[in-house]
This record gives structure tokens, sequence and C-alpha cells, in this order.
């Protein structure tokens, strides 16, 4: 299934198909123009960041700018200390990676292939954490990060997150089509379990692995509710916080709104045209037992 | 001797951790996820359920006033508006962006040009944050100085106030909503569709099936399962919306926008409402349960049928 999203994804295979019934180019057409509002909101962000500045309140509709500004992203970058936050966003985001594809992975492999007294209570209560809004525990959850010291440290951001229930169902249902063989054939041999997961299962895991690793760093990457709760000292800041400052601060800078916004979802962006079917996969897996 | 007996104690040690390794390492593997759940979840979850039950401003010591909170929760208008406004915020927003998604994956289904570019593009909305998709919501919308706006003007029409007043800021924020949503929807049921065999289609178009009739009758059936849990993932997304509202309206103009997490919010860390807003928080968990166990039964019954 995923190889057929993939082949459809390498586009310019099927322009060759010349006749198109009438039916389906009055469909293509209005899927074109819905393409184009969805890639719209993109585009005026670029738009914007570029223009002039007095350009954006002549209260003209011009929806391509005649002049193009490039400084308007070095002005707009020097307003904060943005280079803080980036900082702090990439060694959260990356941090978390390492530590959510572990134990994650660990995890999910042993709800998928272990047999073992309460596992199908705690799976539910997993699941049941999906449910549970932030905003519901982040008093008792922030008393807990206080107490270990852990506020406007990257830590608090990430450690409370680092389990995600959602990963780990990935996981799960990914290591269920690992062939029990292959686990009991190592056992026979006399593998350690460690070494099964590490040596069996880990190798054959690349795919989940991809996914989870793309998935958890968009998470964190993106992130906004738990470290305004965390994070105070503006030095600490995430780059989704820097961005709310900087529209308390400068709310009628919309050069600087739009160019930094831009900026801020550059790294996804790149993530997703180049690994597109692994965002697909995930969320689809999701959606497919 | 004493080299020959030091294999001989490692060997029982071995024994000992041979026979109960499989027993034990299901629980050392889970171990470091659940440790996190515990403290960073449970733990705090049944806290904020006895926290709902005391008066607590952060900076005296809680008091007990049992139900209290919620005796208050009840008789306090601005908790029905926000009630209301969550409600308001998922009626608009989950139907809406799961019949979108269902078309534009069906019409992205069929062999066009440049489909897998189109589809891209339907998702790219999704690896966004929502703070930027709310900048940009934000600037799109402006009153004064928006492109719509603009372009309504320049057409001759009246500019709508999308986000200063009660009455359209919902909707703006729907709107961008459906930016997002949008593409998630589409890409789940774009593997649903994939995954129905074209015999089925080849059958039906024997039969004399087509079009409409096709879809109702079978493609409908088939995406069942899909839009089943389509719809739970979107109500808990809809209900649990925070960052797109924060940042774009916070909660305005007046309380047009807050929403119950919102409003959670605002009590816990602006009022310092602690009791309160646990209250609060535990009333939305049991509305979620309740919605989930709902939905649960009813499908259930409709596959029995």
């Amino acid at each position: 299934m995923f190889k057929l999203l993939m082949s459809a994804a390498s586009l310019g295979k099927q322009r060759t198909t010349g006749g198109l019934k009438p039916g389906d180019a009055a469909v293509w057409v209005l899927l074109v123009a819905g393409a184009l509002v969805m890639l719209y909101p993109i585009y005026w962000m670029f738009a914007t960041a570029i223009r002039p500045v007095d350009a954006l309140f002549n209260g003209k509709f011009d929806l391509i700018p005649n002049d193009f500004v490039w400084s308007n992203f070095v002005t707009s970058w020097n307003k904060l200390p943005f280079e803080v936050y980036y900082v702090n966003s990439i060694a959260i985001a990356l941090i978390a990676v390492v530590v959510t594809v572990f134990i994650n992975l660990l995890a999910g492999y042993t709800f998928a292939k272990y047999e073992f007294w309460g596992r199908d209570v705690l799976f539910f209560m997993l699941l049941a954490t999906l449910m549970i809004p932030i905003q519901v525990i982040m008093v008792p959850e922030f008393f807990v990060v206080a107490k270990l010291g852990w506020v406007n440290t990257w830590w608090g951001v990430l450690v409370p997150r680092a389990a995600e229930a959602f990963g780990i169902f990935m996981v799960r249902q990914f290591m269920v089509s690992i062939p029990d063989e292959l686990i009991e054939a190592a056992r026979l041999d006399g593998a350690g379990e460690f070494e099964i997961f590490r040596k069996i299962i880990l190798p054959n895991s690349w795919p989940v692995i991809a996914v989870l690793t793309i998935f958890t760093f968009m998470w964190r990457w993106n992130d906004f509710s738990w470290p305004l709760v965390v994070l105070h000292d503006p030095s600490s800041y995430t780059v989704p916080l820097g961005l709310n400052l900087m529209k308390g601060l400068y709310f009628t800078d919309w050069t600087g709104l739009m160019s930094m916004a831009l900026v801020s979802i550059l790294p996804m962006l790149l993530i997703f045209v180049f690994f597109q079917r692994y965002f697909v996969q995930g969320i689809a897996g999701s959606g497919m037992k | 001797m004493a080299v020959q007996q030091a294999p001989k104690v490692r060997q029982t040690e071995q024994s000992w951790w041979a026979r109960n390794q499989r027993r034990l390492t299901p629980y050392i593997f889970i171990a470091p996820n659940m440790l996190v759940f515990t403290v960073f979840l449970f733990v705090p979850m049944v806290f904020a359920i006895y926290m709902s039950l005391n008066e607590w401003s952060l900076i005296e010591a809680p008091t007990f006033i049992g139900l209290g909170n919620y005796v208050a929760m009840a008789q306090d208008p601005q908790f029905w508006q926000s009630l209301w406004n969550t409600l308001l915020y998922t009626a608009g927003t989950v139907p809406t962006s799961i019949v979108i998604g269902l078309v534009v994956a069906i019409g992205l289904n069929r062999k066009l040009p440049a489909r897998g570019l189109l589809r891209s593009i339907f998702f790219v909305p999704v690896v966004i944050s929502m703070v930027a998709v709310a900048l940009v919501g934000a600037w799109i919308f402006d009153d004064s100085y928006g492109v719509i706006n603009n372009g309504l003007t320049a057409l001759g029409f009246d500019p709508v106030p999308w986000l200063s007043s009660q009455r359209w800021a919902m909707v703006t924020l729907v709107v961008a909503t459906l930016w997002v949503r949008i593409g998630f929807n589409m890409v789940v049921y774009l593997a649903a569709l994939q995954g129905i065999p074209p015999e089925v289609y080849e059958a039906a178009h024997i039969d004399g099936a087509t079009g409409w009739n096709r879809f109702w009758n079978i493609t409908r059936p088939l995406l069942g399962p899909t839009t089943f849990l389509l719809v739970i993932l979107n109500v808990i997304y809809s209900i649990h919306v925070f960052d797109l509202i924060y940042v774009m309206t916070a909660g305005g103009p007046g309380f047009s926008t807050t929403v119950l997490v919102m409003y959670v919010y605002q009590a816990a860390f602006e009022n310092l409402q602690m009791g309160y807003a646990s209250a609060m928080g535990v009333v939305l968990f049991a509305l979620l349960l309740a919605f989930t166990a709902f939905q649960w039964r009813i499908t259930r019954q409709s596959e029995g049928v």
C-alpha cells in the first residue's frame, strides 16, 4: 500500500496520459484550484516577508510583490535573540528524538511480542492518555517539573513528553508483523532478551524508526502549550514561544512576523520534501490497524 | 581451586537470571516509558482529581471544599459559554474537514496528471506548527490590511470584521483549522481507499452500479472503520485546541472564542484558581471519555445490524 503511495508521489509519470475524460478533467481542475488555496498561506508568508514594509499598509490588493527586500529577514531576525530560540528548539528536538525513539521502540516491541501479566490493561491505559488534554494536568505536572528543578530547562520540556502513546502504538503495529520464529530461533541459540532486541529486532525496524524519528522531531519542534508552561525565562524560549513573544511585542510588524514564521517552518518543509513517504506512513498507518 | 569455583558461582547466578529472564524482561523494557507516564501523567491526573475538591490559589494552603468547585462551575456562565464555544468549534471543524478530506481523497485516488504533487500540496500544512498557522491566519484575515479584506474591498464589497467581531472570530478559527485538518484526513482516507481491492469495483461495474450508487453502497461502508477512527481523532484534536486560539485570538473578542481548554488555562495561570481549573479539567476529560464510549457503541450497533 505504501509503495502505491510512494510511486504515486513520484510525479510526472502520469503526465503523458493524454486523453482525460471530461469528468476527470473537471475533477482535476477543482483539485488544482483547491491545491492553490492550500498553498496560498505559505506563499503569502513569503510574499509578505520580502515586501517593503510600507507596501503592506496601502490597502491595495496586490498578490505579487513588486520590490523584493531580502534584508527584511536579517532585520526581523535581529529584533529578538532568535539564535537562542533556535539553539533551544534544536537541542530539545534532537535529544527528544534519541530518548523517545529508544524507549518507545522498547515498549512497542514489548507490547507486540511479549505475554505478561497486566499487558492489556497497561496498553489500554496508554491509549487513554491520548484523551487527556495537557491543560487538565499541567498544574500538577508543572509542580513535578518544578520539584525536579527543571523549570526553564530543556529537560523540563522534553522528559515529560518522552513517552508518546502514539509512538508506542505505531511501533507495536509495526512489530506485530515481525515473525515470532526469528525471535524464537535467536532464543534457542542462547541470545539474551536485550541482545535479541538489539540484533534481531532493531535491524528489521528501520522503517518504523524513521517514521518515529521524524514525528518526534516534528512534535517537539512544533510544541507550544507545554513549553509555555515550563519556560518562563526568555533565554530558555523555543522558536514557537519566540514567535508568540514577537507577536505580543510587534503585533503590527507583519513583515517580521511572516519572515520569522516562514523561517520557523522551513526545517519541517525540507524534511517533508525529502521524507514525505514517512509522514504518509505514520499517519496512514495509525488509521489502518 | 579458587579459579575453578568462580565460574560455578556465576553459573548459578546465570541460571537464576535465565530462569526469570523472560518473565522479567517485559517489565524492564516498558519501565522507562511507564516511569515517565506515571510521574508526569498518571500521578498528575490523580492529583488533579484531588485538587478539584479543593480551593487553592497557590499562595495559601489548599482547603477541602468537597464538590464546591463543581457547584460553582454549574453556576458559572463563562464555563457554559466556553463549553458552548468548544462544541461550536468541534461542530464547525470535524464534519467539514472529514467530508472535504474524503472528497479530496476520492478525487486524488483517480489517475490524474500530477496527482502526486497535488497530494503533497494538500498534505503539507499538516507539518506546520499551529503557532505559524495562527500567525499567517491572523495576517490573512487581518481586519484592516489582510489580503481577504483587501480583495473584498477591491471587488466592491464591505470588509468583514473577521477577527474583531464576536460573530466572525469563531468562523475564522474554523477556516484556519480546516487548512491543516483536510490534508490529515485526506491521507488517512487515501490509504483506506487504496486498501479496497479493485475486484470489488469490477464486480459492481458488472452489476451496473456506477457513480453515486457505487460510492454509497460500496466505498462508504468499506470506509466505515476509517471514518470512525477519524471522527474520534478529530473530536479529540478539536477539543484539545489551544495553540491556534491562544495565538490568534487569545479567546477574544470578549469571550467569544474562549474554548474550555483555554478557560482552564486562564483559570489556572491567570486567575490562580487551581482547584477550579482542575475541576473543569476533570469534566473535560469525562466528556471525552463519554464521547468515545458513545461513538464505540453506535459503531458496534450499526455493525450488528
